[in-house]
C-alpha cells in the first residue's frame, strides 16, 4: 500500500512490574489468557505479602516480566514494521536495571532498538503513571514518534491510565483497548473494546493506541533472533534528561490484604437455605 | 582455597612416597563457578516458557494416544530450539554442549517423550558433525536448517545393544556402493526419519579388531530396501517413535562413508561423550518436574489436620528430592562444560547419565509416593513420569555399562 505520509517510529512502552495476583487466580486478572493459563496458574505460586509497613507489597526477590499486554503491543508494533507500514519500532522501560532483560526480550521480539529509562530507588517505588506518561511524552518530542502503543493496564497496580494521560499531554488523540487496528493512509482505524460491545474509530496520526487482549497471540522470541538481538543497542537515559521530574504528588497511607475469606455455613434443606438468607437481611 | 593446598600438599608427598610418574589428578582442578550469561538465561526462558506453555497441556493426550508430536516439534524447530548444534557454516547455531543442555532439560520438564523425540535427532547428527566431511554436513546437516526434518541413530540390534561390537549387520563393497543387509532395533524416529546414521560391520573377519571392523554410514530413508517395521508399544515416552528396521541388499554410495572404512566404532562411541550430558539434562527435567508437581500437591492435600508438606515423612521425601535434582544438574552441568572447553569428558558425562538416569526413576517413584492414591493414577500427571523415567536407566548406555566405564577411568587415572 503506496502512503504519502510515512510512520517514522512506533515506540512500544513495556511495563516491567511483577505479576503480582494477591494469592488469587490469575484469571481473575487476566480472564481470557487461554493460552496462556497454564504459565499463569504456574505463577500464582508466588505468594504476595504486603510489607510489614503496610505501604506496598514485597517486590524483593519476585520474577518480574513483561506485562502481558505490553506483549500485545510490541507484537503490534512488529506486526506494523512486517507489514512495512513503518519504518522503526522502538521499545522502551522506565526503571532499574532488570528491565534491560525486558527491552531485551522485546528486541528478540524484533524491535529495532531500546530505550532504558533510568528510574531506580525510591523514585521507582513512587513512580506511577502520571511520571511515565511525562517521560513518555518527553521521548515522543525527542524521538519524533508518529505512534505510541502500550498495553491497555499493567497487570500489578491494574491503573488504566498511562496511555490515555500520554495522549492529553501530547494532546494527540487516543484509541484505547483496541482489539483490532488498520492503518489507513495518515489515519488509524481503531475497533475498540467498550462495555457495550465494539466501537470503531478513526484517528489521525500521530496517536496513542492501548492494546486489549485480542489484538494478537504475541511471538515466541526464536532463538536466532535471541543472539541477533544482542547486537541491538538499549540507549540510556534519565528522566532529568528529558526534563522530567519523578517526584511523586500522591501518597500511600496503607496497603492491605484482602479480607480472610470467612467460613460458610452448611444447611440441609432450601427452606433452611432461604430462612438463612432471609435473616441475614438478603432477600 | 587453604584446605585445597593441604590436599595439594598431601597429595603431592604421596606421590612423592610411591613410585611411577607423578600426575596430577583432576580434581583438584578447581571449578569456577559463574553465572549464567544473559544469552544463555534468555535460552533457557524461551524452552521453559514453551515447555510449559504448549508441551505441559499436550503431553497427556499424546501419552495416551501414542501419536507422533510432530506440530509440537514443528513449533520447536521455527523457534530454533532444535538443532542448536549443527554448525552456523551448514545453517544451524553452532551452540556448545552446555547451552543445548539447558534448552534440553527445560523440554524434558514438559514431556520426556517429546525431548527424546528431538534428541535423536542430536544423536542422529552428532556423527555427522564430529566425523563427516564438508560435503556430507553441508548436505545432510543443511537440510535439517532448512526444514524440520529428523534422523536417526541406527546402532542397536534385536541381538546386540550394550555389545556393540556385537552388531550383525554386514554391509559388503560393490564397486562404488556398499550393499547392507541386517536388523536394527529400538531406533527411536525409525519410522520418521529423513536419513540415518549406521553402523554396519565390513571386516566379516572375527579376528579383526573392533577398532577397524565397522564403519559409519548416512543413510537416506527413502533407499529401497529401507523397511522401518511397527511402532513399538513402549512403557513410557510413548509418543517417541520407537521402530525396528530391516535393511535388504540397501545400496550406499562411497561418498557417504564418514572418514573411511574401518573408522565407524570411534565415531558411534564418541558421539555419546558430547549427548549424554543433554540425556543426563532430559533426566533431570522429568526429576525436576516430579519435585514441583510433589511439592504443588503437598501444600493443597491435607491430612490430619495439616498439609502433608507439613509432616515430616513427607517434606524429608521432597528434601531427598531437592537433593537429588540439585546433584544431577551439576553433573550435567560439569559433563557439558569440560567437552566444550575441548577437553576428553567421558568420566564425567558417564556420571552424570547413570546419576540422572538413577535420581530421576526415584524421584518420579517417591513424587507418586506424595500424590498417594492420586499419583497411581492416570488423571494425575506423576503416574506417566515413573513410565518415562525408566528408559533412562536403559537407554544411551544402560546404568551398568555406564558403572563400567566410570571404573575403568577411575582406575585408569588411578593407576598413573
Amino acid at each position: 500500500m503506496h502512503r504519502s505520509s510515512e510512520v517514522k517510529h512506533v515506540a512500544s512502552y513495556l511495563n516491567t512490574r511483577g505479576c503480582e495476583c494477591f494469592g488469587q487466580p490469575c484469571e481473575s486478572h487476566c480472564p481470557v489468557l487461554t493460552d496462556r493459563t497454564i504459565h499463569v496458574q504456574l505463577k500464582t505460586f508466588i505468594k504476595i505479602r504486603v510489607k510489614p509497613d503496610r505501604t506496598g507489597v514485597v517486590t524483593d526477590g519476585v520474577k518480574h516480566s513483561m506485562n502481558p499486554f505490553c506483549e500485545i503491543a510490541v507484537e503490534e508494533a512488529i506486526k506494523l514494521k512486517e507489514k512495512k507500514l513503518v519504518k522503526e519500532v522502538v521499545a522502551v522501560s522506565c526503571g532499574p536495571q532488570q528491565v534491560q532483560e525486558t527491552i531485551r526480550t522485546a528486541l528478540a521480539m524484533g524491535a529495532d532498538r531500546g530505550i532504558h529509562v533510568e528510574v531506580s530507588g525510591k523514585d521507582y517505588e513512587t513512580l506511577g503513571p502520571l511520571q511515565v506518561s511525562k517521560i513518555f511524552a518527553a521521548l515522543a518530542k525527542k524521538e519524533q514518534a508518529d505512534l505510541i502503543i502500550l498495553g491497555k493496564q499493567a497487570i500489578d497496580d491494574d491503573c488504566n491510565q498511562t496511555g490515555q494521560m500520554i495522549a492529553a499531554l501530547l494532546d494527540w488523540p487516543q484509541g484505547t483497548f483496541a482489539s483490532e487496528m488498520t492503518l489507513e493512509a495518515d489515519k488509524m482505524k481503531v475497533v475498540r473494546e467498550v462495555d457495550g460491545g465494539l466501537e470503531t474509530i478513526k484517528i489521525k496520526l500521530p496517536a496513542v493506541v492501548t492494546a486489549d487482549l485480542r489484538l494478537n497471540t504475541p511471538r515466541y522470541a526464536t532463538l536466532p533472533n535471541i543472539m541477533k538481538a544482542k547486537k541491538k543497542k538499549i540507549a540510556n537515559v534519565k528522566p532529568a534528561d528529558l526534563g522530567v521530574d519523578v517526584c511523586s504528588r500522591l501518597e500511600v497511607l496503607k496497603v492491605d490484604e484482602p479480607p480472610q475469606r470467612q467460613a460458610g455455613v452448611k444447611v440441609e434443606t432450601v427452606d433452611d437455605l432461604v430462612g438463612k438468607l432471609k435473616e441475614a437481611g438478603r432477600v | 582455597t587453604n584446605l585445597l593446598s593441604q590436599h595439594r600438599i598431601q597429595h603431592i608427598l604421596d606421590m612423592m612416597l610411591t613410585t611411577g610418574k607423578f600426575d596430577y589428578h583432576p580434581n583438584t582442578l578447581f571449578l569456577n563457578l559463574t553465572e549464567l550469561t544473559d544469552q544463555q538465561k534468555e535460552f533457557q526462558e524461551l524452552a521453559r516458557k514453551f515447555a510449559r506453555e504448549e508441551i505441559v497441556p499436550a503431553a497427556p493426550s499424546y501419552d495416551r494416544s501414542g501419536e507422533y508430536p510432530f506440530p509440537l516439534i514443528k513449533r520447536a524447530w521455527e523457534l530454533g530450539l532444535i538443532n542448536g548444534h549443527i554448525p552456523e557454516d551448514c545453517g544451524g547455531m553452532g551452540l556448545g554442549i552446555f547451552d543445548s543442555c539447558l534448552i534440553t532439560e527445560q523440554l524434558a520438564f514438559g514431556c520426556t517423550g517429546v525431548q527424546t523425540a528431538i534428541e535423536a535427532n542430536s544423536l542422529g547428527q552428532m556423527p555427522v558433525i564430529i566425523a563427516g566431511n564438508d560435503a556430507q554436513k553441508k548436505k545432510y546437516l543443511g537440510r535439517m536448517a532448512e526444514e524440520p526434518l529428523m534422523c536417526a541413530y541406527c546402532v542397536t540390534e534385536p541381538g546386540a545393544g550394550s555389545d556393540v561390537a556385537g552388531i550383525k549387520t554386514r554391509a559388503v563393497k560393490k564397486g562404488d556402493e556398499y550393499v547392507v543387509n541386517g536388523q536394527k532395533m529400538w531406533i527411536t524416529n525409525g519410522g520418521k526419519a529423513n536419513w540415518y546414521f549406521l553402523l554396519a560391520r565390513t571386516d566379516p573377519d572375527p579376528k579383526c579388531p573392533t577398532s577397524r571392523a565397522f564403519t559409519g554410514f548416512i543413510v537416506e530413508a527413502d533407499t529401497p530396501g529401507v523397511q522401518p517395521g511397527r511402532k513399538e508399544l513402549n512403557m513410557g515416552q510413548r509418543c517417541s517413535d520407537t521402530r525396528g528396521i530391516t535393511f535388504e541388499d540397501v545400496r550406499i554410495p562411497k561418498e557417504n562413508v564418514l572418514i573411511g572404512e574401518g573408522a565407524g566404532f570411534k565415531i558411534a562411541m564418541g558421539a555419546f561423550d558430547k549427548t549424554r550430558p543433554p540425556v543426563a539434562a532430559g533426566a533431570t527435567g522429568l526429576a525436576q518436574r516430579a519435585l514441583e508437581e510433589a511439592t504443588k500437591y503437598a501444600l493443597e492435600r491435607k491430612t490430619f489436620g495439616k498439609f502433608i508438606a507439613e509432616h515430616q515423612a513427607v517434606s524429608f521425601l521432597l528434601a531427598e528430592m531437592a537433593m537429588k535434582v540439585e546433584l544431577a544438574r551439576m553433573a550435567y552441568q560439569r559433563a557439558a562444560w569440560e567437552v566444550d572447553q575441548g577437553r576428553r569428558n567421558t568420566y564425567y558425562a558417564s556420571i552424570a547419565k547413570a546419576f540422572a538416569g538413577d535420581i530421576a526413576n526415584q524421584c518420579a517413584a517417591d513424587a507418586v509416593q506424595v500424590f498417594g492414591g492420586n499419583g497411581f493414577n492416570s488423571e494425575y500427571p506423576v503416574e506417566k513420569l515413573m513410565r518415562d523415567a525408566k528408559i533412562y536407566q536403559i537407554y544411551e548406555g544402560t546404568a551398568q555399562i555406564q558403572r563400567l566405564i566410570i571404573s575403568r577411568e577411575h582406575l585408569g587415572k588411578f593407576k598413573q
